[in-house]
């Protein structure tokens, strides 16, 4: 525990590979987010489709 | 803890483990050739299938589909990082090659498994939800964990799993299960045994060091070659009557069937007189390659066929 401290204390170092995979993989991350919100909504609209331009008496 | 499960030998941080893998590492674990197969598979059986889907609803219920196998992909590469790190075929996967940790392919797969689901049922309907569940329990439950290490028959029941899709694709459309969609599930259910040993005849070493009971390693290469022609017959001949018979292609498909089913058998044919122990293994290579157009073009007659009359809502 106390070496994980000490080793915590002195941070940890990512070469400039590491960074660019992290940040690649947090993009990505928010663009599978961002498509998620994009498919629910095309989802609600094409389930909804007809009665929204009509909608049921 | 990741700290602690982080270190070397020497006790030092293994910053490449905690950083993680990259998006590439994780796109691998959705074993994306397999997905396009199940895609296009499942893309017939909508397209065939009577009454016709929205076009947006019916991509959404691909895109699921092909989400759902991806997870399965994942959650297969979890369960078998073990037999993977034996395997020269697979050790450069992701996860035994060390690039992700085996709980990550697990906490990838488990919720795209389950919101593939969810999608499929909001999507379409509650049976090809329950086709697509079925479909990822099946392959990573009872093939994976289960019929994979533990008999012969391992692809021949698990192949289940991968000749689903038509049949969700199908459901997607109509809410049930037509003996059309079950005759495009027979055809890929006979296909899996005979392109699979094809390929384990050839990683026959791969197999046996991981102890993966195939039928090469268990009851040797003869008995593969007599169980492959034997599929390779039955597969021809179902293939191009089953069809027709259902009403749901014409002579010209037979034709195209009976060709390619004929060039099948002969290829088995060939892997059958191949004399064991050549270690070449160029007849079943060519067998395996075969394989995968055949079923290609086999989907793609019926496609073309159909006119995509199933998608013109």
């Amino acid at each position: 525990m106390t070496v994980m401290a000490a080793d915590d204390d002195q941070g940890l170092r990512l070469t400039e590979a590491q960074k660019k995979r992290r940040r690649a993989r947090s993009l990505a991350l928010a663009g599978v987010l961002a498509a998620l919100v994009v498919l629910f909504y095309v989802l609600t609209i094409a389930r909804m489709g007809q009665n929204v331009v009509t909608p049921p008496m | 803890m990741a700290y602690s499960d982080s270190r070397d030998a020497d006790g030092a941080l293994d910053t490449d483990v905690l950083i993680g893998g990259s998006v590439r590492d994780y796109v691998a674990l959705l074993k994306p050739r397999v997905m396009s197969l199940v895609v296009f598979t499942a893309f017939v059986g909508m397209a065939v299938a009577p009454g016709g889907i929205d076009p947006v609803l019916g991509a959404l219920a691909l895109l699921a589909i092909a989400i759902g196998a991806g997870a399965s992909g994942a959650l297969n590469m979890w369960y078998d990082a073990d037999i993977d790190r034996l395997m020269r075929r697979t050790m450069k996967r992701p996860v035994p090659a060390g690039r992700l940790e085996r709980t990550d392919a697990l906490a990838f797969g488990l919720p795209l498994a389950f919101g593939s689901v969810a999608f499929l049922g909001l999507a379409t309907n509650i049976v090809a939800a329950g086709l697509l569940a079925f479909t990822i329990f099946f392959y990573v439950v009872v093939y994976t964990m289960w019929l994979k290490r533990s008999t012969p028959q391992n692809i021949v029941i698990g192949g289940a799993a991968g000749a689903l899709p038509p049949v969700i694709g199908w459901a997607a459309v109509t809410g049930t299960v037509g003996i059309e969609s079950l005759i495009l599930f027979l055809i890929v259910f006979l296909w899996t045994p005979p392109h699979f040993w094809a390929l384990s005849l050839y990683k026959r070493e791969d197999y046996a060091r991981a102890g993966v009971p195939m039928l090469p390693v268990v009851a040797g290469e003869a008995s593969t070659k007599r169980h492959i022609f034997a599929y390779a017959i039955v597969l021809a001949a179902v293939a191009a009557i089953a069809p027709p018979l259902a009403g749901m292609a014409s002579l010209l498909y037979t034709v195209v069937a009976g060709a390619l089913g004929l060039v099948f058998v002969w290829l088995s044919w060939q892997v059958l007189r191949t004399p064991d122990g050549d270690t070449a293994h160029l007849a079943a290579r060519r067998l395996f390659a075969f394989s995968l157009l055949y079923l290609f073009l086999l989907f793609a007659v019926i496609l073309a066929e159909w006119g995509f009359s199933g998608l013109v809502a």
